[in-house]
C-alpha cells in the first residue's frame, strides 16, 4: 500500500510552487545597489599567441569602470583542480596551471582573454569590441590521438606532451588480464566513441561578486551544485580569502546535471574585481557562452574486449580509452575517466580479470568533466555494448547471457576495487520482463514491418557507484577533498524544525524529500519541517550535490543529527515525566513511558528545551539543536534493467522510441513520484545522447555545434511515455536509510538500450551493421545501411 | 544588440519611405532579424516595422489564386489557408513553434530565403508570384542562391500569389537540433503540370528538380520517379547529413509527396 506521508509517500514537490509562479530567486533574479557588469571578451581561435592586448580605446568608451586582462591575476592562483591521478608508473598526472584570464596564449573557442566591466552590459559589450587584440594563430589539436602524436602542437609549452596522464587499473590484473584473453574461446571487440556532449541547463551560469569594505568580507553569489566547495576551491587556491571572510550563497539554481559542480573562472573574477573596484560585479552567461565555456562531458574513444570461455562464461574485459580533458583540467575531470569509469567496468557481472587503461589528453577545446553519471555511463555504455555484439557472435540470446553471468552473490568484491554491498540483478531483470511485454515482442515488430518499418529490443543491465564517497578511500585515490555530508537540525521552540543541509537541491526535490524523513522518524507533519540550504553562512561545511549522494549521505546525515535530537530529546520527556530515559518511547509526535499513559507532546519538550523552567539543567544544556557529519563507508550500488524498442524507418535512416521501460534498483525509495521522475529525466538525457546531441569541433578547433540550431536537445516528442518500475529493491546495508541514489541512473541506463535495440532493429532487416557511433541521427544510421 | 531607431508605419508607401533612409531595414516577425541582432552580427540605424501595416495581411482566394499578405503570419496562414490551400497551409502550420508561427511572417521568410526555409520551396513549386511594392516577379526569377533574392534594397515583399494546384503535397524531414528542413520536397499538380520544388538540400538553395518534374508530368506516380536520383554534387554538406544523405533524401520525400498528393 503506498503510504500518505513519511517515508514512502508522493508528497508533491513543495518547491514547484515558487519554481512553476514565477516566484524563485535565481541568482540573475538578485541585483544589488551599485552592481556594474562584466562581459568577457572570449577567444575566437583554439589556439594562439597572445602577442598584445590593447585596451586604450576600450578604457575610454562610454560606462567602462575598468577593464581587466591576465596580467591582472598574475598574482592570485589559477584555477584548482580537486583531483590528482597518479599514472601507471607512480608518478602525479601533468598539471597545467588554469589562469583566471588567458595569459601567454588562449587554448580554446571562448577562453576569457579580457572582462569589461561597465556600468551597463551594453556598454561593456560595446567596449570589448574596441579592444585590439594581437593574437597569432597556432595549428590547434581537437583530436586526441593526433594530440598524442610526436610533434604535435602542444597545448600547453611547459608541459611534455599532451598526455595528462597514462593511468591503468588495476596494474596487478595487467598480465592475467592478457593471458586470459589469449586463452579465451571467444574474444569480443568493439571500438567505439563516448559523444561528447554539452550539458545545457535551463538555467544558464551566473555570478555576482560583492565586497564588503566595513567587514572586510567578500561574497558571491553563483549558481553552484556546491556552494562549500566552491568557497575552499576559490577562497583558499585562487584569490587566497580565508573562509570565515567568503561566503558563497547558491539559490535557486535552475538544473546543473554536473555542470555547475566546477569552480569556474567567472566566478573568481567576479569576486576579485568586485573587491578591486569596490562594487557589486554581475556576469549572466548567454546561450552561445554556455556552450563555449559550461564543461562539457563524456568524449571518450574506446577498445573493449571481452573474453568468454567456451560455456560463454565471462573470462575478462580489457579496456583502452582516450578520454578528452580539453584546454585546462576542470574541478574533477581527472577523476571521470578513471575513479568514476574504471571502477565500473566489472557492472552486473563476475568477471574475474579485467584491465582499464585510460590515456587522457589535453586538446584544444573546452575543458570535460562530469555530466550526469560521470564515467559510469561510459563504462556501462562499452560494457553493455560488447556484451550485445558478442551475444550476436555467438548466437545466444543477449538476456540469457547476461543472466548466466551476474553477480549473485554478495558483499562482491569485483577485480576493480569496489565491493558491491547489495543487489539482485536476476531480480530487476524478472521485473523488466513483466513490464515490457518481451512476448509481445514478435507480434510488434510484425506489425512494424507491415508499415514498413524496423523494429529493433535493446536491453541494458547497468550498475552504478552513488553516495559518493567514503573520503578515507578517495583520499587515496588522489581527490583533494573528504566527501561527508552535513547537516544541521535546529528545532524550535514551538516544535518546527528548521534543517540546514550542505546538499545542494537545483531540480532535485530536497526541500520536500527531506522533511519526509524528518517526520517519519519524529512522528509528525512533514510541514513542520523546513530545509535551508546553499548559504555558507548558514549551513555547516558540505560538499554539495553531484552523484547520487544527497539522499545517500546528505540524507544519512540528517538522520544521524536527528537521532542525537530525538536521544535528547527523550532526555528531556523522561524529566518532564519523572520516568528514566530508556524507558521513554517516541511515536506519533508524543514521548510515553513504556507500559504506563503517561505522555507528553512533541511540542512540550521542544518548549521546555527552550523555557527551561522545569527542565534538568545540571545535566543537559538548553535548546535542541543538533549536527552531525556523515561519512560513507562504501559507495552505494544501485543497478537496473531497461529496455528499449525502437523503429527505425529504412528509408531515411530515421529512430523512433517506441517504448521505453526501466527496472532499477534503488534500495528504500522515500519519494516515488520523485523518484520516477529522476528516472523518466535521466532516460530523456540518455535518448538525447543516444540519439539526438553531439558536441562537434571542426579540425581548426571551431565549435560547430555552438547554439540550439546544431546542438539537438532531446524534446517531450523525442520520448515515448515511460514504464518506470522500482520496486525490486535490496537496500544498502551501510547507510540508516538502506538507500542507494537515483540521480543519474536513467542517463546511465538508456544510452546502450537504445544503440542495442538499433543495432537488432537493422540486423533484422538483414544489415551487418554492428555498431553505429552515436547520437544515431537519420544521417548516420542511414549511412551504416549503406555500408 | 546595438542601438537602432524603430518605426512602424502604417502604409506602405511609408515604409517604403522610411526603408529609402541611410542604413535602414525592414523587421517583419522578427524571428530571424532579431536574433541576428542580439549577436550584434547585423547593425541597421533604423528598423521599420512592417507589422503595423493592415493592407500587407490577410489571406483571400479569387479565381483559383490564392494571395497572402507579405506580412501574414505562418500561424494565420495555416489556419486561413487550411480551406483553400491545405498543402500550403499544413506547410505554414509544421514552420519552428507557436512563438515562431506567430510572429514570423511569409515576407520575411521569402526575403530572407535560408537555404533550409519551408516557404521558398511553396512558393517555387506552386509558381507563385511575389508581389513587392515596385513590381511582380515569378518566383523562378526571385530566389538568387542562398540568402539572396531578387529584391533591390529596400523592396518590400507586400503580397504573395500562389495559384492553387489541383493537387500538392509538401514533405519536410526535419534537421534534428533546428527542426528547419534538413531537406524538404514540395510537389505541385497544375494546369501547366507538375512542379518539384526541393529547400534544404542545394547549395545554391531552393531548386527545381526538372526530372523529376518531366517524369511525373506524363504519369504522376511515384512508379514515375522510381530510381530517379539528383546528383550529390552541389548537395549541402554539415553535421546533420552528408551531400550523398541530402541527394537520398531527395528521392524518398519527392516520392512520399507523391504518394501523400495522389
Ligand atoms: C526557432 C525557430 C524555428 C524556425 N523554424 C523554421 C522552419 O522550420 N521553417 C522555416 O521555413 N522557417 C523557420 N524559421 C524561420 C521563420 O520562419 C522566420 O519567421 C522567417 O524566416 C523570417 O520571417 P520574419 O517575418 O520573422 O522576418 P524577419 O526576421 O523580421 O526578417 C528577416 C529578413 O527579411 C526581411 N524582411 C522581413 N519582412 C520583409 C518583407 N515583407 N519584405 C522584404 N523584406 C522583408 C528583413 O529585413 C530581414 O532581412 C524558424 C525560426 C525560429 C526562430
Amino acid at each position: 500500500m503506498p503510504k500518505d506521508s513519511g517515508i514512502g509517500a508522493s508528497d508533491k514537490r513543495r518547491e514547484d510552487v515558487r519554481f512553476l509562479t514565477g516566484t524563485g530567486n535565481y541568482t540573475d533574479d538578485i541585483n544589488m545597489a551599485g552592481q556594474a557588469y562584466v562581459h568577457f571578451l572570449r577567444s575566437d581561435v583554439a589556439h594562439g599567441r597572445i602577442n598584445g592586448i590593447d585596451t586604450a580605446a576600450a578604457e575610454a568608451m562610454p560606462g567602462v569602470v575598468r577593464i581587466f586582462t591576465g596580467a591582472d591575476f598574475e598574482a592570485v592562483g589559477g584555477i584548482p583542480c580537486g583531483w590528482q591521478v597518479t599514472d601507471r608508473h607512480g608518478n602525479p598526472m601533468q598539471e597545467p596551471r588554469h589562469p583566471v584570464l588567458a595569459h601567454g596564449k588562449v587554448r580554446h573557442v571562448g577562453d576569457p582573454i579580457a572582462a569589461v566591466v561597465a556600468e551597463t552590459l551594453a556598454q561593456a559589450r560595446d567596449a570589448a569590441e574596441a579592444i585590439k587584440l594581437d593574437i597569432e594563430d597556432l595549428p590547434a589539436v581537437v583530436d586526441m590521438k593526433a594530440a598524442l602524436e610526436d610533434g604535435a602542437p602542444k597545448v600547453h609549452d611547459d608541459l611534455t606532451s599532451n598526455l595528462c596522464y597514462d593511468w591503468g587499473f588495476v596494474e596487478d590484473n595487467k598480465d592475467a588480464v592478457d593471458q586470459a584473453i589469449r586463452s579465451a574461446a571467444h574474444v569480443t571487440t568493439l571500438d567505439l566513441v563516448n559523444n561528447r556532449l554539452i550539458a545545457n541547463p535551463m538555467e544558464p551560469r551566473v555570478a555576482i561578486g560583492a565586497f564588503d569594505r566595513a567587514s572586510g568580507e567578500s561574497t558571491l553569489y553563483t549558481t553552484s551544485q556546491n556552494p562549500h566547495v566552491i568557497r575552499l576551491l576559490m577562497g583558499a587556491f585562487v584569490l587566497g580569502i580565508p573562509e570565515h571572510k567568503l561566503r558563497v550563497v547558491s539559490p535557486d539554481v535552475g538544473g546543473g546535471f554536473g555542470s555547475k559542480i566546477f569552480h569556474y573562472a567567472e566566478e573568481a573574477f567576479c569576486t576579485f574585481a568586485a573587491k578591486a573596484i569596490n562594487r557589486p560585479v554581475k556576469w549572466t552567461a548567454t546561450r552561445s557562452e554556455a556552450f563555449m565555456s559550461d564543461a562539457h562531458g563524456r568524449d571518450h574513444v574506446t577498445r573493449i574486449e571481452l573474453a568468454l570461455d567456451g560455456d560463454n562464461n565471462f573470462t575478462a574485459i580489457r579496456t583502452e580509452t582516450l578520454a578528452n580533458m580539453g584546454a585546462y583540467l576542470s574541478t574533477f575531470a581527472p577523476s571521470v575517466p578513471t575513479y568514476l569509469h574504471g571502477t565500473l567496468m566489472a557492472g552486473c557481472y563476475k568477471t574475474p580479470n579485467i584491465y582499464v587503461n585510460v590515456k587522457a589528453v589535453f586538446t584544444n577545446t573546452v575543458p570535460v568533466d562530469a555530466y550526469r553519471g560521470a564515467g559510469r555511463p561510459e563504462a556501462s555504455y562499452q560494457l553493455e555494448r560488447v556484451i550485445d555484439k558478442a551475444a550476436r557472435e555467438l548466437g545466444v540470446d543477449p538476456i540469457a547471457l547476461r543472466r548466466q553471468n551476474f553477480i549473485t552473490e554478495f558483499p562482491y568484491a569485483t577485480p576493480v576495487a569496489v565491493e558491491y554491498d547489495t543487489g539482485d540483478y536476476n531480480a530487476t531483470m524478472d521485473t523488466l520482463e513483466k513490464i515490457a511485454d518481451f512476448g509481445g515482442f514478435a507480434a510488434r515488430r510484425a506489425a512494424s514491418e507491415k508499415a514498413g518499418k524496423l523494429r529493433g529490443l535493446g536491453i541494458n543491465c547497468y550498475i552504478e557507484a552513488c553516495g559518493i564517497a567514503p573520503s578515507s578511500l578517495v583520499g587515496q585515490l588522489g581527490a583533494r577533498a573528504g566527501l561527508y555530508e552535513s547537516a544541521t537540525v535546529r528545532v524550535n521552540a514551538t516544535g518546527g524544525l528548521v534543517v540546514m543541509t550542505g546538499s545542494h537541491s537545483h531540480g532535485q526535490g530536497h526541500e520536500t524529500t527531506f522533511p519526509q524523513v524528518i517526520a517519519e522518524m519524529i512522528g509528525i507533519d512533514a510541514g513542520m519541517v523546513e530545509i535551508v540550504h546553499g548559504d555558507t553562512s548558514k549551513v555547516p561545511m558540505g560538499l554539495g550535490t553531484y552523484g547520487s549522494r544527497s539522499l545517500a549521505v546528505g540524507g544519512s546525515a540528517m538522520v544521524r543529527a536527528t537521532e542525537k535530537i530525538i536521544a535528547k530529546a527523550k532526555k528531556i520527556a523522561a524529566h518532564l515525566m519523572e520516568a528514566s530515559d530508556a524507558d521513554i518511547e517516541l511515536k506519533d509526535g508524543a514521548f510515553s513511558v513504556a507500559g504506563t499513559d503517561k505522555s507528553v507532546a512533541w511540542g512540550d519538550v521542544c518548549l521546555a528545551a527552550y523555557v527551561p523552567h522545569n527542565y534538568p539543567l545540571e545535566e543537559l544544556e538548553p535548546g535542541l539543536e543538533e549536527t552531525a557529519f556523515y561519512d560513507p563507508s562504501n559507495f552505494t550500488y544501485p543497478a537496473g534493467a531497461y529496455a528499449c524498442e525502437v523503429e527505425v524507418d529504412p528509408e531515411t535512416g530515421q529512430v523512433t522510441i517506441e517504448r521505453f521501460c526501466a527496472a532499477d534498483d534503488f534500495g528504500n525509495v522515500v519519494n516515488p513520484m520523485i523518484v520516477d521522475g529522476q528516472v523518466h529525466g535521466g532516460i530523456g538525457q540518455g535518448i538525447g545522447q543516444a540519439l539526438l546531441e553531439a558536441c562537434a569541433y571542426d579540425e581548426d578547433g571551431q565549435l560547430l555545434s555552438a547554439s540550439y540550431m546544431d546542438y539537438a536537445m532531446p524534446r517531450a516528442g523525442d520520448v515515448p511515455f515511460y514504464k518506470v518500475d522500482h520496486s525490486s529493491s535490496t537496500p544498502c546495508t551501510h547507510n540508516p536509510l538502506g538507500v542507494k541514489g537515483c540521480g543519474e541512473a536513467g542517463a546511465i541506463g538508456s544510452p546502450p538500450a537504445v544503440v542495442n535495440a538499433v543495432i537488432d532493429a537493422l540486423q533484422s532487416g538483414g544489415s551487418k551493421v554492428t555498431h553505429i557511433d552515436m547520437p544515431l541521427s537519420p544521417s548516420r544510421v542511414w549511412a551504416a545501411m549503406q555500408a | 544588440m546595438y542601438n537602432f531607431e524603430f518605426v512602424k508605419p502604417s502604409s506602405i508607401d511609408e515604409a517604403v519611405a522610411a526603408l529609402g533612409e541611410d542604413e535602414a531595414q525592414a523587421l517583419g516577425g522578427g524571428q530571424t532579424l532579431i536574433p541576428t541582432l542580439k549577436q550584434r552580427l547585423a547593425r541597421p540605424a533604423r528598423l521599420v516595422s512592417l507589422s503595423g501595416i493592415a493592407e500587407m495581411k490577410g489571406v483571400g482566394a479569387e479565381g483559383g489564386v490564392l494571395t497572402i499578405g507579405g506580412g501574414t503570419s505562418h500561424a494565420t496562414v495555416a489556419a486561413e489557408a487550411a480551406g483553400s490551400y491545405p498543402a500550403l497551409a499544413a506547410l505554414a502550420g509544421n514552420i519552428g513553434d507557436p512563438a515562431v508561427r506567430n510572429r514570423g511572417t511569409i515576407g520575411g521568410s521569402l526575403a530572407n530565403n535560408d537555404p533550409s526555409a519551408c516557404y521558398p520551396a511553396a512558393a517555387l513549386g506552386s509558381g507563385a508570384t511575389i508581389v513587392t511594392n515596385a513590381r511582380e516577379i515569378a518566383a523562378d526569377d526571385f530566389f538568387k542562391g542562398m540568402f539572396t533574392t531578387a529584391l533591390e534594397e529596400g523592396e518590400i515583399i507586400t503580397a504573395v500569389r500562389f495559384p492553387v494546384p489541383q493537387a500538392a503535397n509538401y514533405q519536410k524531414f526535419e534537421q534534428p537540433a533546428s527542426r528547419f528542413a534538413l531537406v524538404g520536397v514540395f510537389v505541385a499538380r497544375g494546369g501547366d503540370g507538375v512542379r518539384v520544388a526541393v529547400t534544404g538540400a542545394s547549395e545554391e538553395g531552393v531548386f527545381r528538380w526538372s526530372e523529376a518534374e518531366a517524369a511525373l508530368a506524363s504519369d504522376f506516380s511515384t512508379g514515375a520517379i522510381e530510381g530517379l536520383s539528383v546528383p550529390a554534387d552541389g548537395m549541402i554538406a554539415d553535421l546533420h547529413g552528408s551531400k550523398a544523405y541530402r541527394a537520398h533524401l531527395v528521392g524518398v520525400l519527392t516520392r512520399r509527396a507523391v504518394s501523400a498528393a495522389s
